[in-house]
This record gives structure tokens, C-alpha cells and sequence, in this order.
């Protein structure tokens, strides 16, 4: 059947089966391979994408289901060709080691830092606790995602003026 | 890879519209709300379904948390005092939607404080990031807000329905324990029109439920009484993990005294009758140790588990008399503190 979805800011309209999982949909048909494709069981969250302005995985959710819906993916992090802080923050801080989570990770802390813009480390574990490192990196992903957080405040600080 | 076998799909426009296309495709046809557990099994061929109708539609009619207070039982004496009025917190959509000034202000205006009666109403195809972040249950049922923070992980709340999660009545799920706890009744719909069955009636066994092939459920009623609190406990091998065992505990008191008692019990056998020997073995005592230790045994005693890879029989026996004097020892300090006592845990998804 045929569906259209905003993915990145972009529609794309194609004809699928409604069997599809979003994972492969993202993957297979439109070409974006940031979206990791790990355990199919809704487990290890490599393959977590944004619905709707929300984390979820992708691998247990339809494309027919995401039809008239926006998705965000990795790809749609950067912005003007700049990193978003959460990308700068995983490199600055190690958050990366063979890189298999990494999509997933990023996704889920901006979401977190868009709500939260100061969470503290019990809050970025729990946010993070539906996603499986199995280089086990945890240490170095929260504290990615503490770095970011305080980048964020240190620019927003810099924009609106000292005592803002 | 893991793919679903083929299917038909379709959407829902109205939960009418739903009813009227169980009924036309027959026992083929299955409802899809998150996912989350139709999904996985469609995957493993555990399931197949010759038609999936999608409900994520319907919000409108099915995503709400609504407070009734009891017209007989006014809150406090007031112009509005004995009127029926209503607190609704519309679930959001998104995350924007759900920092609506108006989900805030109804829940604190007008949410009910423990000890209120009346009812609460949630509408099945409301999700769990919702129920655990909603401040209307969280104060009149801190059970919800302590079960919801240990169900799966975020990326699973934010798809997974209190509706498709009684539906799927998987023996280690949590939300069929609270329901239990909270003596609560669930609206079935079907083409013959709606009832109302107790959680007894609902849960039928593992993966079965009252639900016929071509009825829904719509809505799962909480009656809330004065004088009472509860809490939630779950004992895990990881974060997200289904329970090895997991407790609900509800507390009603009055003058110092326990009037009635609640526990549910998730991952040790069929479990929706609320145990009420132990509200028969507390009933018009102060809340003691001794007492809390006493339900525990009753607990242990009215619970059927089996040995499988989560733990050995004896264990899970153990934590349900264990869970079920700290679930009862935490309600009884909340229900006596008149709900001022803070959630215990308190952190990630609280506001």
C-alpha cells in the first residue's frame, strides 16, 4: 500500500508491504543506514528513531503505521552541515566505542535534553536504559550526555547574556 | 531476520468503525494499538492475523485520564461542593502537546488528593509514558507511578497502551497486578453494546482475556475511597525485564484502624482476586509489622508459582511475602500521611 512519510523534514511517498518495519523502510528504501538494525526484538533500542517527536524503536513499528507521521533519524540531527551538540558531545567525551549504538544513543539523549534540558546522571541512565551498549561504554555515554547538557547551558548563557 | 507473515491492514476511524470491522473480517482480525506485544509475536510467527486494524487513530475517544468525583461524597464544602464535575487531563499526543498549560493546571486545581472518592477513568488507548507522568493518578494512586516506572524502558512506554497491555494478559505483566490492587473494572465494547467485567471476570488465564473477537476494550475504571493509599514493587533480573515477581499493595484506614486491603501479585500464577484473606486477617486492626508479615505469609500461600529461568518457586514465594509487607508497609505510611509522604524513587519521568 502506498504511504507517505516525513522523514528528516522530507516526504516520501512509496509502496510497501504493510509488513514492513520501519527499520527496514528507513533502511532498505529510502538509503538511511545511520539507523541501526540490531536485535528485532525491541530490546537492545540500536534501531531507535524519533516518531512523531518521540524515541521509539523502530523495529516494532509498521511503516504503514508511521503513515502522515514524521520520523527523525540520525541523519536529521545536523543542521547547516554543523553537529548537534549531542554528536560534539559523544566525540568530545568518548561516547563512542565500535559505534553499533550510537545512532540509537544520540536520538534518545536529544529527546531527553529537549525536555530536560539539566538532567542529572540517574535521570540520562534511565532515558538511556531501553538501549544496550555491548561495548558496555555507559560510563562515557552519560557523561556525553551531561557534557551536553552543560554546552547547551554555557551557549544559551552565552545568546541571552550573563544572568539570563 | 524476524517478519511478520502477511497481512491486510487497515486503520480505524472511530472505535465504531472498529467494532463494525472485527465483526466483518472474523478471527483474523486483530486490533493494533503500541505494538509492543502484538508485534513481537506476529514476528515470531506465535501469532498470525489475516487483518490488522491500527487504533493509534482513535486517541480522541480512547487516550484520557478523567477524575469523577463521587456526587454523594463532595470533597470539601464549597459553592461547587456536590455537583458532578470532572477533571480531565487529555493524554498528548506529543511532547509538545503534553506541555499543554491546561494538563497542569486540571490536575492541580482539581485532581483528587488521596483520601477523595469518586472514580478514575482511563480511556485503553492511553500509553504509559502517559500513566507515569500523569499527576492526577500519581496522587490518587502512587501504585500507577510506582508500577509505570518499572514497565519495559521509555522507548517501549512511549508506544505501549494500559489497554493492549491487559489485552496481551501476559502472566508477568505489571499493569494487570495494579488493576487488581485497585479493584478495577474494565468497559468492554462490542456490537451488542458495552459491559463492565472485574479483573477477575477480564483475565481468563495467560494471554486470555473476556474480550471476544469482536469487542474492544475502551476504558478501565479505578474507584477511589476515602482513606486509602497503595504502592508497587517489582524484583527484576535487569532494567526492562519482566518480573520475577512483582506486588501491589492498596490500604484503606480509618480511625487508626485498617478498614480493607488490596494485593496484587504479578508472575506468580492467576492472580486478580485482590487475596481477601488477607483484608479478612487485617480487617479492623492498627497497622503493625506483625500484620504486614502476617499478609505476606497469606500472599505466599495464595500464590501458584512455577520454577522457569527468572528463578526457582521457593524464591518467588519468598518475594511475594516479602514485596507484599514492603508494598503494604509503604501504603500504610502514605495512606496515614494523608498522601504527603513523597513517592519513594522519586526522579526520572516525575515532574
Amino acid at each position: 500500500m502506498w504511504v507517505t512519510v516525513t522523514v528528516n523534514g522530507e516526504r516520501f511517498r512509496r509502496d510497501v508491504e504493510p509488513r514492513l518495519l520501519l527499520v527496514h523502510f528507513l533502511r532498505d528504501e529510502l538509503g538511511l543506514t545511520g539507523t541501526h538494525w540490531g536485535c528485532d526484538t525491541s530490546n537492545c533500542g540500536a534501531c531507535a528513531v524519533w516518531l512523531d517527536g518521540e524515541p521509539v524503536k523502530s523495529c516494532t513499528v509498521l511503516t504503514v503505521m508511521a503513515d502522515g507521521h514524521e520520523v527523525r533519524t540520525v541523519e536529521g540531527l545536523e543542521a547547516d552541515g554543523e553537529l548537534d551538540v549531542v554528536q560534539g558531545a559523544f566525540l568530545a567525551c568518548h561516547g563512542v566505542q565500535c559505534g553499533f549504538c550510537t545512532p540509537g544513543m544520540l536520538m534518545t539523549a536529544r529527546a531527553l535534553l529537549d525536555r530536560n534540558p539539566d538532567p542529572s546522571e540517574e535521570e540520562i541512565r534511565e532515558a538511556i536504559s531501553g538501549q544496550v551498549c555491548r561495548c558496555t561504554g555507559y560510563a562515557s555515554i552519560v557523561r556525553a550526555i551531561r557534557w551536553a547538557a552543560a554546552e547547551q547551558a554555557r551557549a544559551r548563557t552565552a545568546t541571552d547574556g550573563v544572568g539570563q | 531476520m524476524q517478519v511478520p507473515a502477511p497481512f491486510e491492514y487497515e486503520r480505524a476511524t472511530s472505535v465504531d468503525h472498529a467494532i463494525g470491522l472485527l465483526e466483518r473480517l472474523g478471527t483474523g482480525a486483530r486490533l493494533i494499538a503500541g505494538g509492543h506485544s502484538l508485534l513481537p509475536m506476529m514476528k515470531l510467527r506465535l501469532v498470525t492475523v489475516d487483518y490488522l486494524i491500527d487504533i493509534n487513530d482513535l486517541r480522541r475517544e480512547l487516550a484520557y485520564i478523567r477524575f469523577e468525583p463521587d456526587p454523594a461524597r463532595p470533597r470539601s464544602a464549597g459553592p461547587r461542593a456536590g455537583r458532578r464535575q470532572s477533571v480531565e487531563s487529555r493524554t498528548g499526543r506529543s511532547a509538545s502537546d503534553d506541555e499543554e498549560p491546561g494538563r497542569e493546571d486540571a490536575a492541580g486545581a482539581g485532581g483528587p488528593m488521596p483520601g477523595a472518592s469518586g472514580v478514575i477513568r482511563v480511556g485503553a488507548l492511553t500509553r504509559h509514558r502517559e500513566l507515569l507522568e500523569d499527576e492526577t493518578l500519581r496522587r490518587a494512586c502512587p501504585i500507577f507511578h510506582e508500577a509505570e516506572r518499572v514497565i519495559a524502558d521509555p522507548l517501549v512506554r512511549n508506544r505501549g497502551t494500559i489497554g493492549g497491555a491487559l489485552c496481551q494478559a501476559d502472566p508477568s505483566e505489571d499493569l494487570t497486578a495494579v488493576c487488581t490492587t485497585l479493584d478495577a473494572s474494565c468497559v468492554i465494547r462490542g456490537p451488542q453494546g458495552e459491559r463492565v467485567v472485574s479483573m477477575t471476570e477480564f483475565y481468563r488465564g495467560p494471554y486470555e482475556t473476556a474480550v471476544g473477537p469482536d469487542e474492544m476494550l475502551i476504558e478501565i475504571r479505578i474507584p477511589l475511597r476515602p482513606g486509602g493509599s497503595s504502592a508497587y514493587e517489582k524484583v527484576g533480573r535487569r532494567a526492562g525485564d519482566w518480573a520475577i515477581v512483582s506486588c501491589g499493595a492498596a490500604v484503606w484506614l480509618a480511625d487508626g484502624v485498617i478498614t480493607d486491603v488490596r494485593v496484587g501479585l504479578a508472575a506468580v500464577g492467576p492472580n486478580t482476586t485482590g487475596i481477601p484473606a488477607i483484608a479478612e486477617a487485617l480487617r479492623g486492626r492498627p497497622p503493625s509489622e506483625e500484620l504486614y508479615a502476617q499478609a505476606g505469609a497469606i500472599a505466599a500461600e495464595h500464590c501458584t508459582p512455577v520454577t522457569d529461568q527468572r528463578g526457582h518457586a521457593e524464591y518467588k514465594r519468598h518475594l511475594a511475602a516479602e514485596l507484599t509487607r514492603r508494598t503494604l508497609r509503604r501504603a500504610v505510611a502514605r495512606a496515614l500521611a494523608g498522601g504527603q509522604e513523597p513517592l519513594s524513587g522519586d526522579g526520572p519521568g516525575a515532574p
